[in-house]
């Protein structure tokens, strides 16, 4: 690789995001995904990535509250919208229904794909106060998890669902 | 150093009594992982970190002839360039299988061996000063299946040890009369079966961080088996065992996959020393594909001889392992596929060979079941078909084999607590197995199996504690100790609620330092499902303590005896455990209990491969699989699956059931689509969409059933979830496709097209039936015919 090359990677652009409902301006490399800036710029770590080529769901973040897979977005798409990542979801110290529900039902083991699936589960019930199993299944069906066998994230949600009601 | 004879663990109180074991409590560390606040390993990020890319042979078997860094060093951004020369000790998780260098500069063996790391101020860099090195490889022909590894190589074994041929591990044992056994059965049967290989596909990518500062390494890495990781830079490094630390990063899952010293965490550490400064490797999700370790395929051949009754006389058993590139835990793996045949069955006369081979693959290793789920899945369809042959009900061929609590297996294994008879009652009323109604298409099928809690004796020689904690009580606050790793399985919650216990605490008010190899005692890792049973009474008999010294103080305070002091609901006799802690640390100092744990001696035999099977105890597993198949497009619909589990007790009820839960969906996902196959050396699916897992909507729904058997030294009498109940799941699978639709998939996964074959060859008169045809001729050596145990002091 040249030296231009390496300084066109070094190279940096303006992008104004809003995360967790907080305005952030920043320089970030033109290539990064959206992924990558919350992770790297902005170290909001929560949001995990297990495949970064949008297979896996581990990376989902809401974008004016649609679950988006932040691995296959660039950050200039979201510009002008509001993103939320899990760290944006408790109100202070304080668990959202969702996350409570995923506690109280044993929906976390290793907890790698947690910060998607409440994010996907949140959205699915702003929308849908009362799914029915088959339709939190088909919500979630992106998001894959390895250790619970999905049982008791349907219950969680399910739960959530109805401390929301 | 003395065995233990007598377990901390004998508290068989009835469960009234226990106020947070068993109970249903959230983990102890569900919050971090629900905000985001927890840390796993590439979640660290220290000031100055390099990151670090790994070149990797694009060839599956070939001579590496030069390797040319100078360009990619020279590039602005690149930091340090390393290659084998700069690691050139071979290392291994077994002391027989030293076979691996952290970067290859000889030869390479599998698509994506390591040959040479670059550290860059970052992964792009990295990534672009790895296309500039010049490597010249002279390849040479790919062993790609268990049949050509056993014959001569064209060109040249894949490794310069074992052998012949690319023969990595034989073995061949005999436990009883086997000849005598056929020779009186009524009934004499041979099934092969092939079992696919597949891999653990944890969600989080491996990736490990490392420091070198004033001659002391610190690695943080998402592996199981921090120890055994310490000994391996040690090794590797030159550097000695004081001066490393190791830390196990909470991890987004293991399943097995992490529990090898990897070539990532030599390279970050020796790139640390060299630079001075934080270096961090994170893999892709590819290169987990070809981290790998994953299950081994296995071809089976079983020839077992039964009584018109249906008893099992004799069975000889034989597997053949395509092993991939490496050595890993294979010995280990080798023997664990003849080793819990017995563990179910009562088989009076047992022979056992086996057979591993190194082909030109990503390496094999443990995944959860380590070695047992293919023999299972070959042992519990072959009893299906010598029921159906011998016009049995398939349970009561299994009930009259059944191995029975406080006896020996043939095999010399000590089997103490056993609901196997209890699972298979629970799980087959609950399904209604015996009295279904049968209709076109639907299927049930039922299968039961048993795992280890803990291998009876560590993977390398030495006579420490398995495993070891330390409670430290300071300022009224609760700090526990262990080397243990929580993967996800809630090892960690195990631990806390232990200690809570016996403190009169709660699980959230005990502190844990576990996974660190700088800070905590030994414990050997999270693998063999050893940790609820072997740290859990080693946090046990430091608990115990604790509480002695505690009640001790406050009984002298109250002017009472120690019997007089309840201890319970945060409170020491009338003191809060606060007060009651300041007190005794102003009498005593900071307050330090100590608890181990070491198997007993006895669990097994001295003959050569007795090191294989043995556990403190073991846990039984029964399941019925209810699924449809339609016989036009040879698709399965799962309905629902029935899972009961001996757990011994639980120690926490909702991480039991999720550890059922878990294991079924994994059984399910090996039964009907995973796998890790390849095409000429290249790996055909190495990414999450291409390589089929289950999604939520192919998961069916599970009843969990729990049957306690409280184990007389389980740590309250608590027996393994983590493994167990997915053995069962894949052959009750198999077996349900064959009641649904007549015909025998004899090898996992059970797919479409298979059962669609085998209805083809059905419908043209041909046996229904998909599978190998034959097993290989394997030059096994003599048999060893174990003698039988002599006769111990103890009853069985």
């Amino acid at each position: 690789m040249s030296e231009a090359q390496v300084s066109a990677i070094g190279s940096r652009e303006v992008l104004r995001l809003c995360v967790n409902g907080q305005g952030r301006e920043l320089l970030v490399r033109p290539y990064a995904t959206l992924l990558e800036v919350l992770r790297e710029d902005l170290r909001l770590t929560g949001t995990k990535h297990g495949c970064e080529t949008g297979e896996c769901g581990a990376c989902t973040v809401l974008v004016d509250g649609v679950p988006k897979l932040s691995c296959v977005v660039l950050p200039a798409q979201a510009e002008g919208t509001q993103v939320t990542t899990i760290e944006g979801v408790a109100q202070g110290s304080t668990l959202h229904p969702v996350q409570q529900a995923f506690m109280d039902c044993g929906a976390v083991q290793c907890g790698y794909c947690t910060p998607g699936m409440v994010l996907a589960a949140k959205a699915l019930l702003d929308v849908n106060p009362a799914p029915s199993p088959g339709e939190i299944k088909e919500a979630l069906a992106g998001n894959l998890c390895r250790c619970t066998g999905y049982v008791s994230i349907v219950e969680a949600v399910e739960q959530a669902g109805r401390a929301l009601a | 150093m003395k065995t233990m004879t007598t377990q901390p663990g004998a508290d068989l109180r009835p469960e009234g009594d226990l106020r947070v074991v068993g109970k249903p409590l959230p983990r102890v560390d569900a919050v971090g992982k629900l905000t985001g606040a927890t840390a796993y390993a590439d979640d660290i990020e220290l000031p100055g970190t390099l990151f670090v890319k790994i070149l990797r042979s694009p060839h599956p078997h070939a001579r590496v002839l030069s390797v040319d860094t100078s360009s990619a060093s020279s590039m602005t951004g690149v930091t340090a360039v390393i290659t084998g020369h700069d690691l050139p000790t071979k290392y291994g998780i077994m002391p027989t299988t030293e076979d691996e260098l952290a970067l290859e500069h000889e030869k390479v063996r599998f698509v994506g061996d390591p040959v040479a790391a670059v550290a860059a101020v970052d992964e792009q860099t990295a990534l672009a000063a790895c296309r500039a090195i010049r490597v010249q490889y002279q390849p040479l022909e790919a062993i790609e299946s268990i049949e050509q590894a056993l014959l001569a190589p064209g060109d040249e074994p894949i490794h310069d040890y074992a052998g012949p041929a690319n023969i990595h591990r034989l073995a061949a044992l005999e436990f009883g009369d086997v000849d005598a056994g056929f020779a009186a059965a009524d009934h004499i049967r041979e099934d092969v079966f092939f079992f696919e290989g597949n891999t653990h596909l944890a969600m989080e990518q491996h990736s490990s961080t490392a420091t070198y500062v004033g001659d002391q390494l610190t690695l943080w890495s998402s592996t199981q088996t921090p120890h055994y990781v310490h000994r391996a830079l040690s090794k590797v490094l030159d550097l000695p065992m004081g001066h490393i630390r190791v830390v196990a990063a909470p991890q987004g899952g293991g399943f097995g996959g992490k529990c090898d010293p990897f070539s990532h965490e030599m390279v970050v550490c020796k790139l640390a020393m060299i630079t001075g400064r934080p270096v961090k490797c994170t893999l892709t999700r590819e290169e987990v594909f070809y981290a790998h370790r994953g299950r081994h395929p296995v071809l089976m051949w079983v020839r077992t001889g039964v009584a018109q009754d249906g008893k099992i006389l004799a069975m000889h058993f034989r597997t053949a392992l395509d092993g991939g590139a490496y050595g890993s835990y294979g010995p280990a793996s080798t023997l664990y596929t003849g080793a819990l045949q017995t563990t179910t069955y009562n088989i009076p006369a047992y022979r056992f060979e086996g057979v591993r081979v190194f082909t030109n693959k990503a390496p094999c290793g443990p995944k959860r079941g380590h070695g047992t789920p293919q023999p299972r899945f070959a042992l519990e369809v072959h009893l299906d078909k010598i029921a159906q042959e011998i016009g049995l009900d398939p349970v009561e061929l299994r009930r009259r084999n059944f191995v029975k609590g406080q006896t020996r297996t043939v095999t010399q294994l000590r089997i103490t607590s056993c609901g196997i008879k209890e699972v298979t009652d629970r799980v087959v009323k609950a399904s209604g197995f015996s009295g279904r109604i049968r209709r076109p298409g639907h299927g049930m099928g039922f299968a039961v199996s048993s795992y280890m809690c803990g291998a009876g004796l560590p993977i390398y020689w030495n006579k420490m504690p398995h495993s070891e904690c330390v409670l430290q009580v300071s300022r009224g606050g609760v700090t526990l100790f262990c080397g243990a790793t929580d993967i996800g399985q809630g090892s960690d919650s195990v631990l806390a609620t232990v200690a809570a216990e016996e403190l009169g605490l709660w699980p959230t008010d005990i502190r844990l330092v576990t996974g660190d190899t700088g800070f905590a005692p030994v414990d050997l890792g999270s693998y063999s499902s050893r940790v609820t049973f072997m740290a859990g009474n080693a946090a046990l008999m430091a608990a115990r303590k604790m509480r002695g010294i505690l009640v001790g103080v406050v009984a002298e305070q109250m002017g009472c005896s120690p019997s007089q002091v309840e201890v319970c609901d945060g409170k020491i006799g009338e003191l809060a455990f606060e007060d009651a802690a300041v007190l005794a640390q102003e009498r005593f100092g900071v307050l330090s209990t100590h608890g181990t744990y070491t198997p007993p001696s006895d669990l097994g035999g001295s003959f050569r491969g007795a090191g294989v099977g043995p556990s403190p105890s073991y846990s039984y597993s029964a399941a019925v699989v209810d699924l449809d198949v339609d016989s036009g497009s040879g698709e399965i619909h799962l309905n629902k699956v029935w899972l009961a589990h001996d757990i011994g007790r639980s120690i926490n009820a909702l991480a039991v059931k999720g550890q059922v839960e878990g294991g079924v969906y994994m059984g399910l996902g090996e039964v009907l689509m995973e796998a890790q196959a390849y095409r000429h050396g290249l790996h055909k699916q190495p990414s999450m969409l291409d390589y089929k897992s289950p999604t939520f909507l192919e998961m069916p729904e599970v009843e969990t059933i729990l049957v306690e058997t409280l184990d007389p030294e389980g740590p309250y009498g608590a027996k393994e979830v983590g493994q167990g109940p997915l053995l069962p799941v894949i052959p009750a699978v198999a077996s349900a496709v064959h009641d649904a639709v007549g015909v025998w998939v004899d090898e996992v996964p059970v797919t479409a097209d298979k059962i669609l074959r085998a209805l083809d060859d059905l419908a043209k008169g041909r046996p229904g039936r998909f599978g190998p045809k034959s097993f290989p001729d394997v030059p096994y050596p003599t048999m060893y015919k174990v003698a039988p145990r002599d006769a111990a002091p103890t009853s069985f």
